[in-house]
C-alpha cells in the first residue's frame, strides 16, 4: 500500500502493539508527529517536558510491560538530550526504541541548524542504531529494531530519520519475520553445561543464588523461586534483582554490595558455590570479585557471553536465556536440604533499630518501612539515585507481586518520576510509588505538569534534607568533612510547588504527620506529593 | 602479546567507526587495522593486530561479536595464519648510493617504483618483522616518508572463515 514514510513509521508502531509514545516535537520530526495525529486514538503521545524524561518513561513502561517501548525527539538538541536516557537504558539492559528526526539528507554533514550526528554520539550506549537513508527500508528497519531491542540481552536501539525521508512516499508492508545473519542470541543452554551446573549444585555444602536484572528481562522469576525452593538454596540479589523475592521469604537474604545488607554480603562471603543468574557482578555489587572467585565455585548464567568472565572468573559458564536455562536445570536437579547452612545465614539477619530523629524530621528508613507495610502488595516502587535509593532498596519491604525499579547501572538522577509515569501507564491498576531526594527531584519535577496533563497517578515522595546527601556523606568520610557544592539552598517549598501544579501535597516532619501521609499514600489511587523532612546527617547505611 | 583478529562485517557505512569506537572505549590497544572487500560484495573483512593478554583478547572477541553488523570473529596464533603488509618508503638516494640501495632491494625482494635525482621510492610486501628489518637497513640513508597498509592475514591450509555468498 502506498503511503508517506512517516505514516509507515506509525503503521510499524501499530504493528508492534505500541499504544503510548513519549515524544517531544521539533521541525525535523514534524512529518512523523503529523502522521501520529491521524492515529491518535491508537497511539497516544505523551508530551514530556524534557526528552530524557521521555526515554525514562519509555524505560519504565518497557520494564513493566516486558516489551520494547518508544520515545521520540527531534534532531540536534532534542536527540542529544535523549542520550542520558539511552545510556541509562543501556546500562540496565532495558529495551527502548529511540526515534529521532534528522536534518534532510542533502544537509547532513553541513552543520545545518539543529544538526547533530546522533547515531555517532549515541554509539557507545546503543545495542544498535540506524540512520535511514532510503525510505523504502523503514518497514525492515523498524521490524529489526524491535527485534534487536527486545531479544537476547535487551537494550536501546536508535532510529534516526532525516526529515526528507519521512516525507517520501513508499510502498508499505510490514515484514512478518526478521532474519539477521549476524544476530542469533543463544536461548537454550548447552546440555553438558546444564548437567555440570546441576552436579556442582548437588555437591555444594553452602550454595547461594545471586540474581540480577536479567531475571526480569527473561521473565524468569518463577523459575528462580522454584529452583531455590526445590534445592533449598538461599537467594540474594543485586539492586537490579530486587523484588524477585518477597522480603519475608524464608530463603531470601537481601541485597548484596557496597550499600547492601549484612545478611546478603555475609552469605556471599560464606558460600562455597555461587550461582549467578542474569547478574553481571558490577563493581557496586561485588567490590572484590577476584577474592570471591578464589574461595568459591562460580557458576554464571547469562545470555550475553561477554558478561561471563568479564568481571569475575567463572568455573562453570552457562550461556542462555535465564528462563530457558533454569527450566532445563529444573528438569535435572533433585530436591535437597541445606538446613544447617540456612540456619547459619539466619544468624546474620539483624532487626534494624531506628534512631530517634532530630526535632522536625523523621527517620527516613522508618518512614519507608512503615510505608511499605501499608502500601498495596503489587505496588511498583521507583527509587531515584542517592541516599533515597539505598533507603528504598533496603528498607522497603516488598510483598508478593511488588516491583522495584531504579537506575541501577548508570545511577541516573531524575530517573524515578518519568519511570514511575511509564510504569503506571503500562499497568494503570497498580499503584505507582516514586521515591526521590530533593536533589534528584529538581532534575525532574517539570514532569509533574505531564502527570497533571494526562492524569497519570503517581504517588511522589520527596525526601528533603537540603543536601545532596550521598555526596555530603562521601565528603564527610573521604574528604575530612570538607563539604562543597552539596547544599541545596534556594530550593522551593515542595508542598507549595506541588500545589502550584494543582497536586495535593503533605509534609511529614513528625510521628503524627507521618501516620497521616502513609495513610494517604496507601489510600486512594491519585496523583499526590509527600515531602518527608529527614535529618541532614542521616547515614546511608 | 600480539594477536591477529579477523573480523567479517556487513559492508555498511559506519561499521568501521563502530569497531574502532569499541576498541577505544573498552581500552583495547590496536596496533594495526586493515579493511577491504571480500569475495562477497556484501561483506568486508577487517584484520586487527591487537596487544593484550588472553583475557583481553577473549573480551575483544566477545565484544566484537555483540555488534549486530559483525558476522564472524576469529583470532589466530602466528602459526595458524599467513600475514602480509604492504609498505611504501621514500629514501634519500643520491647517485652514489643508488647501487647499494638496489642491492638491499634485491635481497629483500622489494621493488624500486620511482626515482628522482636525490630520492628513491621503494615498495615491499612482507611479514611484519621483515618490514622492520627492511626499515632498519634503509635508515642510514635517511627515510623521508613511510606509509603502511596494516597487516592482513589468512588461515594456513584449506580452512577458511569466509562467509560465502
Amino acid at each position: 500500500m502506498k503511503m508517506s514514510a512517516s505514516r509507515a513509521m506509525v503503521e510499524c508502531l501499530k504493528a508492534e502493539g505500541i499504544n503510548t509514545v513519549y515524544g517531544y516535537p521539533g521541525a525535523a520530526i514534524c512529518p512523523f508527529f503529523d502522521a501520529l495525529l491521524d492515529e491518535e486514538k491508537t497511539i497516544k503521545n505523551i508530551l514530556v517536558r524534557h526528552e530524557a524524561n521521555g526515554g525514562h518513561a519509555a524505560s519504565g513502561f518497557a520494564r513493566i510491560s516486558g516489551r520494547p517501548q518508544v520515545c521520540i525527539a527531534t534532531s540536534g538538541p532534542g536527540a542529544v538530550n535523549l542520550i542520558t536516557a539511552i545510556a541509562t537504558a543501556y546500562a540496565d539492559s532495558i529495551p527502548i526504541i529511540a526515534i529521532t528526526g534528522q536534518v534532510s539528507t542533502e544537509q547532513i554533514g553541513s552543520d545545518a541548524f539543529q544538526e547533530a550526528d546522533i547515531t555517532g554520539a549515541a554509539e557507545p550506549f546503543v545495542k544498535h542504531s540506524y540512520l535511514v537513508k532510503d525510505a523504502g527500508d523503514i518497514p525492515r528497519i523498524f521490524k529489526e529494531a524491535f527485534y534487536i531491542a527486545g531479544t537476547g540481552r535487551p537494550g536501546p536501539v536508535l532510529i534516526d530519520v532525516p526529515v526528507d525521508v519521512q516525507k517520501a512516499v513508499i510502498d508499505f508492508s510490514y515484514p512478518k519475520s526478521v532474519s539477521i545473519r549476524s544476530y542469533k542470541p543463544t536461548i537454550k543452554g548447552n546440555y553438558m553445561q546444564v548437567k555440570r551446573v546441576a552436579k556442582a549444585l548437588k555437591s555444594a555444602k553452602r550454595p547461594l543464588i545471586c540474581i540480577g536484572g536479567g531475571v526480569f528481562a527473561s521473565h524468569a522469576t518463577e523459575e528462580v523461586r522454584k529452583l531455590s525452593e526445590v534445592m533449598d538454596i538461599p537467594v540474594i540479589t543485586t539492586m537490579m534483582g530486587i523484588s524477585c523475592f518477597n522480603d519475608d521469604d524464608r530463603l531470601f537474604f537481601g541485597m548484596i554490595g557496597t550499600h547492601g545488607v549484612k545478611s546478603a554480603n555475609s552469605a556471599a562471603n560464606d558460600c562455597d558455590t555461587l550461582l549467578l543468574v542474569g547478574a553481571r557482578v558490577g563493581d557496586r555489587a561485588v567490590k572484590t570479585p577476584l577474592a570471591l572467585a578464589e574461595t568459591t565455585t562460580i557458576i554464571h548464567i547469562d545470555i550475553d557471553p561477554a558478561e561471563i568472565g568479564k568481571n569475575i572468573g567463572t568455573d562453570i559458564p552457562l550461556v542462555g536465556n535465564a528462563k530457558d536455562v533454569l527450566r532445563q536445570l529444573l528438569e535435572v536437579v533433585e530436591p535437597m536440604e541445606h538446613k544447617e547452612w540456612v540456619e547459619h545465614l539466619e544468624s546474620y539477619r539483624v532487626k534494624r533499630e531506628y534512631s530517634r530523629p532530630k526535632e522536625g524530621t523523621v527517620n527516613p528508613r522508618e518512614f519507608i518501612e512503615k510505608l511499605s507495610e501499608a502500601m498495596p502488595a503489587e505496588t511498583i516502587v521507583t527509587a531515584d539515585v542517592g541516599q533515597n535509593q539505598i533507603w528504598a532498596a533496603t528498607s522497603y519491604k516488598l510483598k508478593a507481586n511488588g516491583r522495584f525499579l531504579t537506575s541501577g547501572g548508570m545511577g541516573t538522577m531524575g530517573y524515578s518520576l518519568p519511570c514511575a509515569m511509564g510504569a503506571k501507564m503500562a499497568c494503570p491498576e497498580r499503584t505507582s510509588l516514586q521515591i526521590c531526594g530533593d536533589g534528584s527531584f529538581q532534575m525532574q519535577f517539570m514532569e509533574m505538569a505531564t502527570c497533571v496533563q494526562y492524569g497519570i497517578k503517581v504517588k511522589i515522595v520527596v525526601m528533603t534534607n537540603n543536601r545532596l546527601g550521598m555526596v555530603r556523606e562521601l565528603q564527610d568520610i573521604g574528604f575530612n568533612g570538607r563539604k562543597v557544592s552539596v547544599f541545596l539552598d534556594g530550593s522551593p517549598d515542595f508542598v507549595k510547588l506541588a500545589e502550584a501544579y494543582g497536586i495535593p501535597a503533605l509534609r511529614v516532619n513528625d510521628e503524627k504527620s507521618m501516620k497521616k501521609a502513609i495513610k494517604e499514600l496507601a489510600g486512594e489511587d491519585k496523583l499526590m506529593l509527600v515531602e518527608v523532612c529527614v535529618d541532614e546527617d542521616a547515614p546511608t547505611l | 602479546m600480539k594477536h591477529t583478529i579477523s573480523v567479517l562485517v556487513e559492508n555498511h557505512s559506519g561499521v568501521l567507526s563502530r569497531i574502532s569506537g569499541l576498541f577505544s572505549r573498552r581500552g583495547f590497544n590496536i596496533e594495526s587495522l586493515a579493511v577491504g572487500p571480500t569475495e562477497n560484495p556484501e561483506v568486508s573483512r577487517i584484520t586487527i593486530i591487537a596487544d593484550g593478554d588472553d583475557h583481553t583478547v577473549e573480551q575483544i572477541e566477545k565484544q566484537l561479536n555483540k555488534l549486530i553488523e559483525v558476522i564472524k570473529v576469529k583470532s589466530f596464533k602466528p602459526s595458524e595464519c599467513m600475514a602480509r603488509e604492504l609498505m611504501l618508503l621514500k629514501v634519500s638516494a643520491t647517485a652514489d648510493k643508488r647501487q647499494e640501495i638496489m642491492t638491499i632491494c634485491e635481497i629483500t625482494e622489494s621493488k624500486v617504483i620511482d626515482m628522482t635525482v636525490n630520492t628513491m621510492t621503494l615498495e615491499i610486501c612482507d611479514k611484519y618483522d621483515h618490514l622492520i628489518k627492511f626499515v632498519a637497513l634503509l635508515e642510514p640513508y635517511g627515510i623521508i616518508e613511510m606509509v603502511r597498509t596494516g597487516t592482513i592475514a589468512i588461515q594456513r591450509g584449506s580452512d577458511t572463515i569466509a562467509a560465502g555468498k
